[in-house]
């Protein structure tokens, strides 16, 4: 159980080492509470469809099984979108379209076909989670670098920065930031192959 | 007339689906290491978006409102735009052969591309220019469809471009693959940015 939830978190992180939903990461990753906030409603729906996809994995016939998990995860992004309207009606209005989109999200379909499909429910749960709080923390250091220099803020509160670089909270400062951060890990893995 | 000129505008240069909105990201990088290729996805994706945003508006209009369950308008949605590129598929195997072999393999992928999925919520929730009455019409929603279709390929087929070149040039080892992709998708995000000057 612990080392399937470690292994979506480092091993196998979904955002790091995948480069998976990539549309999300980069879109909503203007301000921390944005990313954080984005993060968990992905936990919620990966978890529950990796549960559902497992529990149903002998009745879906083979040939259909895509459109099945569709619409499991649709269904389950509705009732995020839902709670988070009623709730969070900030964060729903900051996320806009990225809520719904939640669906084509490839991280929650890769899971439910590469693992739901073929384990018991609670490990699918297990992973579920794993992927979920690894992408929520890496959604969380993108937008967390994001917020500090494109905005001086850190959830909102001021840093005393000045004239911070307004190009890093719109579209390029995204993809020069995941850009830059994969090419740190990449550093990093080299490293460790050369001990 | 204007309206709808000013709609592709936006659409295809100051509001480009892919480098300003973060739309159909995962093709824009996955698809894009040759200049061919690149235009046949960003093809394709044009053919179903426009065909999208049809059957989506349609169904909006004469199912979702009618009946009040616009809550459904995901699910509704997502299932539209699967069974789309299936008949659409298959439509190609029979008829257009030629076609069909040339998009062959990037036609299942675009039912996950978020920018289909992303056009037809667009479409049924920005307020419409031309007539006073809730969202985009019939006609805004089939241009808008069909110009973002063109402003994807657009980045796509540039950013291949780009990355042609880079397949022949010496880049530190730790940014091989993705990161130097992505630093150049940035580069291109700000040539892009300069659209954001004009306004329609």
């Amino acid at each position: 159980m612990l080392k399937t939830i470690k292994r979506g978190i480092i091993e196998e992180n979904p955002t790091f080492v995948q480069v998976l939903g990539m549309c999300p990461t980069l879109a909503v990753t203007t301000s921390l509470a944005n990313g954080i906030g984005m993060g968990l409603s992905v936990t919620f729906v990966l978890t529950l469809s990796n549960m559902l996809v497992s529990l149903l994995r002998k009745l879906i016939p083979q040939k259909i099984r895509i459109a099945a998990y569709v619409v499991i995860i649709a269904t389950f992004v509705t009732i995020v979108d839902m709670i988070l309207k009623a709730f969070f009606p900030a964060l729903s209005s900051s996320l806009g379209l990225f809520i719904p989109l939640i669906v084509v999200n490839c991280i929650i379909l890769a899971r439910a076909e590469a693992f739901a499909s073929k384990n018991t429910v609670l490990k699918s749960a297990a992973d579920g989670i794993g992927m979920g709080i690894g992408f929520t923390i890496a959604l969380s250091i993108i937008s967390a670098i994001r917020e500090i220099l494109g905005n001086g803020t850190i959830l909102g509160m001021s840093l005393g920065i000045t004239n911070p670089a307004v190009i890093m909270i719109l579209p390029p400062g995204g993809f020069l930031t995941l850009g830059l951060l994969l090419g740190l890990i990449n550093v990093i893995k080299n490293r460790k192959g050369e001990r | 007339m204007p309206a709808l000129v000013a709609i592709a505008l936006t659409s295809i240069f100051t509001q480009n689906f892919v480098l300003v909105k973060f739309y159909g990201i995962c093709p824009f990088l996955g698809v894009s290491k040759k200049v061919d290729t690149a235009l046949g996805m960003g093809m394709a994706v044009t053919f179903v978006m426009t065909l999208a945003s049809i059957m989506t508006w349609l169904c909006q209009q004469f199912i979702l409102i009618p009946l009040n369950i616009e809550y459904m308008q995901t699910i509704a949605f997502i299932v539209i735009i699967a069974a789309l590129v299936q008949f659409v598929e298959m439509f190609l195997q029979k008829s257009i052969p030629s076609l069909y072999s040339a998009l062959g393999i990037y036609l299942p992928l675009i039912t996950t591309n978020c920018a289909v999925l992303g056009v037809a919520l667009l479409n049924v929730r920005t307020a419409s220019v031309i007539s006073t009455a809730g969202s985009y019409t019939l006609i805004e929603s089939i241009v808008n469809g069909f110009s973002a279709g063109i402003g994807f390929m657009l980045a796509i087929v540039l950013f291949a471009g780009v990355r042609e070149r880079l397949e022949n040039s010496d880049i530190p080892k730790a940014l091989e693959g993705f990161p130097i992709a992505l630093i150049s998708a940035s580069l291109l995000a700000l040539a892009f940015l300069g659209f954001q000057g004009m306004s329609f």
